[in-house]
Parts: structure tokens; C-alpha cells; sequence
């Protein structure tokens, strides 16, 4: 055991002495938590709202102030013609258009009944997608004030005064940070300990120095360990950079006890180790790491639930969701840091993660007695 | 005879239907400098990697120190030292952590390393670069280094896979004084070259072509019975009747 000291020594004597490492350690996730979350953010204000009004009436410009003072429309284009609100669409300069008809007034009142038309540019469909709901939204709303307007009060009222007001659990100001901060963590922390550590042992493979490695007493064991202790701290330093950032930036503190975090990620980390281990026996160089990752990196991020809810996946998306190992990360560090979830809770992750450690850890043993 | 410290027979190893190194024979002795001469593609690294356990053969049997290459491994390990084609220290580590790891796992400590640490820096003259890190030093000095920390266990048998490629004819001068040096402490050395005038500085040579031993005697014995002046030509010679290229 005492060889052991000596080859540990050596790999952080390395790792310090690479500013790269060191660089990135530092910079990435605070970058990627700065950057992203703000970037990725779902919730859409301001966008173009192009206006077709064919009635010019008190309602039509009711309903349009209505819409521009909500906050999340500003009028962008006001157009005679429906073809021409099109064209602004085209050229990018409106993301919605409301189109008011003829009449809409004079329906409303005496046939009680109007239509209108909301047309969303659906290219990101995200947006169009919200657009549209928020217009639904205002357009709703409006009617029922018209409506309580012109009631004569009757004893018992007609307008339904039922009305579902959602309660939104955990994230109640549906902040997106709080969603995808947690989120960005674990994908981090999958990055150190895949990538970076694969890296690493392919550098020797690169230098040559594995083959005096091998010819040396030292055993596989001692030198994959090694490589993965360094890597298990780095990671380990990782999130707690990155649980200070969330802090001080979005001031997030973590509902649940952070040991728990801290205690699944320690136990993740060695799973993810096992991924690294497996793609240094496939790569002979840095180049071929670099994109046997990439490959991994796209996989892991789209398909994790980072994004897109892993429940609305189509079936063979959920397949590949459920074999990532990212998905139950990100699922424990948002579990644990929005809800309160404690041990007891993430349990039967600790058992899957468990299975993905002996998997990947196993298969790259076996395939790295195979190669050298 | 002296004592036989590598014995290979029979030695086999193909890559797919390419015989790298086919049925090949011979015996290294205690304390001699055995030279491992072959052109490119001639199968001399192959043969050397499977020699030091770094290469499983297809067939055939390799003993050093009398015990067997495929089964007992880990204790002729401890007991060879080896020098690889590339080089084989850490560059981003300085000179005293490179000679503190190889000796550490060696099972070498305390004292014994910072004995060796000053007894290496003070035969290369490297005192004030010992906290360098090594990719600042020349390569002359980084391949003089490398062998001295191949050694610094005290091997039975140091593997020098082309030591002194790249490098300069004075460094490579000083290069085989280290080499010498080593071998009259007892060191048997298996070194392999391209340098005919390097052939001349060891006690037997073996020239591989094509995968066979073409010849294996002392220098001036081939010299005598080719009827040539130099080992270049004897080379040149057998070489030339090589089939394959690289």
C-alpha cells in the first residue's frame, strides 16, 4: 500500500502542475452557471406583437392595451392587412399576431360571441408555444371583464365563480434558475469525472509512459486508482465551487440537507470514473478521447432530463434517458435541493447508481486488462 | 559459459496473418551488452516487448532470470528495468519527484531516494535543475536520465528500446560510458539500435530480418566471417536480403 502513496503522489503533482486543469476546475463551472442558466431560460418576456385590427373599435383597442401592458407583448407592428403582419413575421420582427375582425365589437355585444385569431411563429417552438398560452391568457381574461361588465347583477351570479387557481409546489415563482442550476451541477460534475480523468490516462498513453508503467511493479489496480482518486476530489471540489456560485449568484440554498448531495455525489462520482476508465481503453490518443466524449457529452445532456421532463420522451427516448446515469443525477440534485428530498428518499438511486458503477467500472477493467 | 539470464526459444508472434517475429532463439548472458539490431520492420521491438512482458507471444517461451515471462511476471518485474522507445519520464514533473516516483514504487524510501536523488544529479551534473521540470532539459540530458532512473533499482537486466534516438554524438558517447558503467556493476543490458557504430560497443549483437535472427555473434567475429570492415557493411549486407518493408 505504501507504493500506492508514491503513485498518488505523482497524479496530483501532475494535475497541479497542469494549468489547463487548474483553469478549468475553476472557470467552467462558474461560467456554465452563469452563463447557461440565463441563456437556456424558458420564461419568455417582451416579444413582438404584431396587431391586424379590421375594427378599430373601443374593445379591439382594449383588448390590444391589454395585451401590451401584461409585460410579455410589446406591439411591434401595427398592420392594415393580415398579409402584411405575415411579412413581418417573415422578416422576423413579430412573433405573434393578433388579428381582430370586423365587427368584433358589434359580435361581442349583440351576438354575444367573437372570434379572433392568434397566430404564433412556431420556428422555436418553445416560444411560439408560450406566446400563444400567454395570449390565451389576456384574451380570457379580458372577456371575463367585459363580461362582469354588462351583467346586471342577479341574485345569484352566472359568470362562474369557480375558478382553479394553481398552486405551484417547490418552485412557486416558477424560477427557472432554481430549475436548471441544480441541473448544470451534476452535468459538471460528469464532465470532471469522465472526461477529464479519461483524458488524463490517455495522455499517458500519448506520452508513452503507460508502457514503463506496465513494465514497472506497479498493479492496474493501484495505477486506475490512481487516476481516480485525483479525479473523485476534483469533482468533489467541483460542486462545491459550484454550490457557492448558485449562492451567491442566483441564492439558492438547498431545501433539503446538502450532506445528502454531497454523499450521492461521492458515490456518483465513482460510476462516472468507470466512464472515463472505459473511454481512455478506447482512445489511443486525446484526439480520439476528445470525440468518443463528445459523443457521450451530446447523449448525456439531451438525453438527461437537463432540458425536456424525461416523462414527456417519446418510449425510445426514455429508454436511453433511463440507461444515462446523468438522468438520476440531475434528478437527486433537483430532488434534494428544491424539494427537501433527504437519504431515504434518493435511496433506490443509490441502488441504480450502484449498478451503473459496477457496470461501467467493471466493463473498463475488463476491457483495459484486454488492450495493455 | 556464463550464466544465462534471458533465455527465449521459440519465440512467435503474428498480427493477424503478418509474422511479426517467427520462431526466433537465443541466450543473453549475466553482465554482457547485448545488442538488438534489425531495420525498421525487421520485428525487433516486438520481440523486445514481448521479452520484457509488455507484448503476450502467439507461441514460444521467454525466461528471464529463470522464470517464466507469462506466469511469473510480477516478480521479474521488480527485477528489470526498461527504457522505452518514447521517452519515458514525466515531463511536467521536475527531476527529484520523477526519481522519488520511480524509486517509490520500486519500494525504495526516505533516505535510499534522497541518496539516489543526489548521486543521480551528481553523475549528470544536474544539481541546480533537480527541481526543474524535466521538459526544460535538453534531450541529451533527458535520455541520459531516463536510463539512470531505469537503473536506480538496481535491475538485474535493463530493456533499452533505441535510447539514443535523436540525440547527438557526443550525448550518445556519453550515453554508453552510463551504459557501460552499468554492465560492470553486474547489469545486463538488452539494448536495441540503428547505429552500426553503437553495434561495434557491445559484446554479441543479434541482426533480425524479417522477423528471423540472420546473425548472432560478437561484432568482430561477424566483421571476420563476412569478410567486411564495418558492422555497417555486415548489416548492409544482411539487410538487403530483406523481403519486407515497412
Amino acid at each position: 500500500m505504501s507504493t500506492f502513496k508514491y503513485v498518488l503522489a505523482k497524479e496530483f503533482q501532475q494535475i497541479r502542475r497542469n494549468p489547463t486543469i487548474v483553469r478549468m476546475m475553476l472557470a467552467v463551472p462558474i461560467i456554465q452557471l452563469i452563463v447557461l442558466p440565463f441563456a437556456a431560460d424558458y420564461e419568455i418576456k417582451q416579444m413582438n406583437l404584431a396587431v391586424v385590427d379590421m375594427d378599430h373599435s373601443t374593445y379591439s383597442r382594449e383588448l390590444i392595451r391589454e395585451m401590451t401592458a401584461s409585460g410579455y407583448f410589446q406591439l411591434a407592428n401595427y398592420a392594415a392587412s393580415f398579409p402584411e403582419a405575415k411579412e413581418a413575421v417573415e422578416r422576423n420582427e413579430a412573433d405573434l399576431i393578433l388579428e381582430i375582425p370586423a365587427h368584433f365589437e358589434r359580435d361581442l355585444v349583440r351576438e354575444d360571441g367573437a372570434t379572433l385569431a392568434v397566430h404564433a411563429n412556431a420556428i422555436n417552438q418553445v416560444k411560439g408555444g408560450l406566446s400563444q398560452m400567454y395570449a390565451g391568457q389576456i384574451i380570457r381574461r379580458f372577456n371575463n371583464h367585459i363580461r362582469a361588465e354588462w351583467l346586471q347583477w342577479p341574485r345569484f351570479s352566472p359568470v362562474a365563480l369557480l375558478s382553479i387557481e394553481p398552486q405551484l409546489w417547490f418552485n412557486p415563482h416558477i424560477d427557472y434558475h432554481l430549475f436548471m442550476v441544480p441541473g448544470i451541477l451534476a452535468v459538471l460534475i460528469t464532465m470532471v469525472g469522465s472526461f477529464l480523468a479519461s483524458m488524463n490516462i490517455v495522455q499517458e498513453k500519448e506520452a508513452g509512459t503507460i508502457e514503463q508503467i506496465n513494465v514497472t511493479p506497479i498493479k492496474k489496480y493501484q495505477f486506475l486508482l490512481g487516476k481516480m482518486i485525483p479525479f473523485w476530489v476534483l469533482g468533489m471540489i467541483t460542486l462545491t465551487i459550484g454550490l457557492i456560485v448558485a449562492y451567491l449568484i442566483y441564492g439558492i440554498v438547498s431545501v433539503g440537507p446538502l450532506w445528502v448531495v454531497y454523499a450521492f455525489s461521492a458515490f456518483y462520482l465513482v460510476a462516472v470514473l468507470g466512464i472515463g476508465l472505459l473511454i481512455s481503453t478506447f482512445a489511443d490518443n486525446q484526439q480520439q478521447a476528445t470525440f468518443v466524449s463528445f459523443f457521450f457529452v451530446m447523449v448525456f445532456i439531451l438525453m438527461s432530463g437537463l432540458y425536456t421532463p424525461v416523462e414527456s420522451m417519446p418510449g425510445w427516448a426514455k429508454v436511453i434517458a433511463y440507461a444515462n446515469p446523468v438522468t438520476y443525477m440531475i434528478q437527486v440534485v433537483r430532488g434534494v435541493m428544491i424539494k427537501g428530498s433527504g437519504f431515504m428518499d434518493i435511496l433506490p438511486y443509490v441502488g441504480i447508481i450502484g449498478a451503473f458503477g459496477i457496470f461501467f467500472n467493471g466493463l473498463a477493467v475488463w476491457r483495459y486488462r484486454k488492450t495493455v | 559459459m556464463e550464466k544465462s539470464v534471458i533465455q527465449v526459444r521459440e519465440l512467435t508472434k503474428k498480427f493477424g496473418s503478418f509474422t511479426a517475429v517467427d520462431h526466433i532463439g537465443f541466450d543473453v548472458y549475466k553482465g554482457e551488452i547485448f545488442g538488438f539490431l534489425g531495420a525498421n520492420g525487421a520485428g525487433k521491438t516486438t520481440a523486445m516487448r514481448m521479452i520484457c512482458g509488455l507484448l503476450t507471444p502467439t507461441s514460444g517461451e521467454v525466461k528471464v532470470l529463470g522464470l517464466n515471462i507469462a506466469t511469473q511476471t510480477d516478480t521479474i518485474k521488480r527485477q528489470i528495468g526498461y527504457m522505452s522507445q518514447k521517452f519515458s519520464l514525466y515531463d511536467g514533473l521536475t527531476v527529484r519527484e520523477n526519481v522519488r516516483f520511480y524509486g517509490g514504487i520500486y519500494g525504495m524510501r526516505g533516505k535510499q531516494l534522497q541518496q539516489k536523488i543526489d548521486e543521480l544529479a551528481d553523475k549528470l551534473g544536474l544539481e541546480d535543475k533537480i527541481d526543474q521540470q524535466v521538459k526544460s532539459l535538453p534531450l541529451g540530458w533527458k535520455q541520459k536520465l531516463a536510463f539512470l532512473v531505469a537503473i536506480q533499482h538496481d535491475p538485474k537486466v535493463v530493456f533499452l528500446d533505441e535510447p539514443t534516438g535523436g540525440v547527438d554524438p557526443i550525448t550518445r558517447r556519453q550515453f554508453w560510458e552510463l551504459i557501460y558503467e552499468a554492465a560492470e556493476r553486474g547489469i545486463t543490458v538488452f539494448v536495441t539500435t540503428h547505429y552500426m557504430d553503437e553495434a561495434e560497443y557491445c559484446d554479441r549483437v543479434c541482426i533480425m530480418v524479417d522477423g528471423h535472427v540472420a546473425a548472432l555473434d560478437r561484432p568482430e567475429h561477424l566483421r571476420h566471417k563476412m569478410k567486411k570492415e564495418t558492422m555497417h557493411e555486415v548489416f548492409y549486407q544482411l539487410a538487403r536480403a530483406a523481403q519486407r518493408r515497412d
